[in-house]
């Protein structure tokens, strides 16, 4: 919002994503990444080791990454929602698509398009492009809401039914999805979900990097956005 | 009320020393998980309350719940079934038929009313009226109604009675259901195994008997004292799935030295059940000891969790069984694909406009 001149339309950055917004990104990266490869180890374990049972505790520290990254996702995602209140228009984008606007659903078809090589030119835009504001909310936050809640499900089994992880969620997700082996059929299929976000993310960024006309990679570390032509961008009025 | 014998007073009549009843109460409060100081009040009550009437009904089952109930050690199921209940209706152990046993049922129905307990093995089916499980020329389910109509609470044994079991297994030709399915108004206690744990099953009649009240019971209606934890919680095993020590094929070095069955697609992690601490045939052994995975059969819907030795259940909804697994690779490669396919037209593109331009 540094800059902001109504028909002319000079500006070359504005500073879109907060400290406390990229800090939240690149820890759910590291986060992600040790829990889909933990993850993948608790469900299909390494090789057995040999020796005395005593002398190892090998999945033991593995499921021990799992849960400690995991409670850092978690404590990460209520202090993001908690920013989302608190911090600028952009912090709620992704938890708040506007999908009441039919203008809205146009340009997420416009962007269809775009990625189906069927326009010549992308719009512009100072947040996410409708596309991915979509993308981001359905798969990352209802699938990260999904994997934290059958995860501290999962975890409340092993903590035992006096703990508030059994009594908050092992309690009604449970009996939800049938039995326990669903549960944790679920969870494992999350983290195969993950891995295509993942995919899809991290090559949907490069490209827009690259084809798009404002920055990608470079703004989700310094927090500024900026653009390769002088034209208005088309979410400037929301 | 009266004219019913209290438990001690059958004891005695057996011939059993007040020092032989004292030391069962022990053992019970014992096994029961009950503060030593209840041994007294469980000797007290014994001696002292009229036995409750029990009601076993069978429906459709393979009475593998009656099987292991007669080979509980403590207590024996001798002094249950002879002393501590009075059970009056059990078509499988009873020496009466015909007419006149069915007629037993609705003597204690109204005799009895809202203090006999209700003890259902097996369930029963809803398809073509009931007619796939006939007792005495009339459906189950005309029986088991009747039957749990004055009932102070229903016991449902076994995998069948607290989930459906096999034969609920899809497609269900019969739609045979669980008891809670059908009768919605009564405290019910399930005791979910195929079969059950015999301590566990006398362990409740027991309790019930001795406190006249139904024990605590988690969300899903089992008693916690026997179905809070998993198999895995408890297992012996346990120390070689810390380590990372699985067997990895039947007859490998590590199933010799007895590593943790994870691998071999043991439930035990899914499955909430007492076998890992109480074990079987009076303490013996139980499935992971002999070395055999748990096949997690107190599990609702253990039949079609896939087979039992995969650890993640096969998901119907994609045509073929498939488990999450070739389902997570399948989609993963589909979209890392599209996504190299995707990259390659956009840098052909690029390429392309980039020329055009100069």
């Amino acid at each position: 919002m540094t800059t902001k001149s109504a028909g002319t339309h000079v500006e070359q950055a504005i500073y879109v994503y907060e400290g406390p917004l990229r800090l939240w990104h690149w820890i759910n990266a590291f986060a992600i990444i040790t829990l889909v490869v933990t993850g993948y180890f608790i469900a299909s374990p390494l090789p057995t080791v040999a020796g005395e049972a005593s002398d190892h505790f090998l999945l033991g520290y593995i499921r021990f990454a799992h849960f400690a990254a995991g409670y850092v996702l978690i404590a990460a995602f209520l202090l993001r929602v908690y920013w989302a209140f608190v911090g600028n228009e952009h912090a709620r984008q992704i938890f708040l698509p506007p999908v009441a606007s039919r203008h809205w659903w146009g340009e997420v078809w416009h962007e269809i398009k775009w990625y189906a090589f069927a326009t010549r030119e992308p719009k512009k835009y100072i947040g996410h492009n409708p596309l991915a504001t979509l993308a981001m909310h359905i798969l990352f936050i209802w699938g990260i809401v999904f994997m934290m809640i059958t995860g501290l499900a999962l975890y409340g089994e092993g903590a035992g039914m006096g703990s508030w992880q059994y009594q908050w969620f092992s309690s009604w997700v449970i009996p939800l999805f049938g039995n326990s082996q669903w549960v944790h059929t679920y969870h494992h299929l999350g983290l195969w979900l993950f891995i295509v976000f993942v995919t899809v993310h991290i090559y949907a960024a490069v490209r827009e990097d690259i084809m798009s006309r404002q920055s990608i990679l470079s703004t989700m570390i310094s927090g500024w956005r900026t653009f390769k032509d002088a034209r208005p961008a088309d979410d400037e009025h929301s | 009320m009266t004219e019913i014998e209290t438990f001690y007073d059958v004891l005695r009549r057996q011939g059993i020393s007040r020092r032989s009843f004292l030391k069962f109460c022990s053992l019970t409060a014992a096994s029961l998980g009950l503060a030593p100081e209840l041994a007294p009040q469980m000797a007290y009550a014994l001696e002292t309350k009229p036995r409750t009437p029990v009601l076993w009904l069978h429906g459709l089952e393979c009475t593998c719940c009656s099987e292991a109930f007669i080979r509980s050690a403590h207590p024996l199921a001798s002094d249950v079934i002879l002393s501590m209940i009075s059970l009056d209706y059990d078509d499988t152990i009873m020496a009466a038929a015909g007419h006149q046993a069915e007629a037993i049922v609705d003597e204690i129905v109204e005799k009895y009313k809202g203090n006999y307990i209700l003890a259902c093995e097996g369930n029963p089916p809803l398809n073509e009226d009931g007619m796939y499980c006939i007792i005495g020329g009339k459906p189950y389910l005309d029986q088991l109604k009747k039957a749990a109509s004055n009932c102070k609470a229903i016991i449902s044994w076994g995998s069948c009675a607290s989930w459906g079991c096999v034969q609920a297994a899809r497609p269900n030709p019969t739609q045979a259901v669980p008891i809670h399915k059908v009768i919605r108004d009564k405290p019910i206690i399930k005791v979910p195994g195929c079969p059950p744990i015999p301590e566990v099953m006398t362990a409740v009649i027991t309790y019930i008997a001795t406190f006249e009240k139904l024990p605590e019971l988690d969300r899903q209606g089992r008693p916690k004292m026997f179905y809070s934890q998993r198999i895995h919680d408890k297992c012996y095993r346990r120390p070689h799935f810390d380590a990372g020590q699985f067997v990895e094929a039947w007859d490998d070095d590590s199933a010799r030295k007895g590593y943790c069955l994870y691998k071999m697609g043991c439930k035990g992690p899914t499955t909430y059940n007492a076998c890992s601490t109480t074990r079987w045939n009076g303490g013996v052994s139980f499935p992971i000891q002999s070395g055999h995975g748990c096949i997690g059969c107190s599990e609702d819907g253990f039949w079609d969790n896939g087979g039992f030795y995969n650890r993640l259940t096969n998901i119907h909804q994609f045509g073929i069984e498939a488990n999450a697994d070739d389902i997570g690779k399948t989609a993963a490669g589909v979209v890392g694909a599209a996504v190299a396919a995707h990259a390659a037209v956009s840098a052909l593109k690029r390429a392309r406009d980039k020329g055009g331009n100069a």
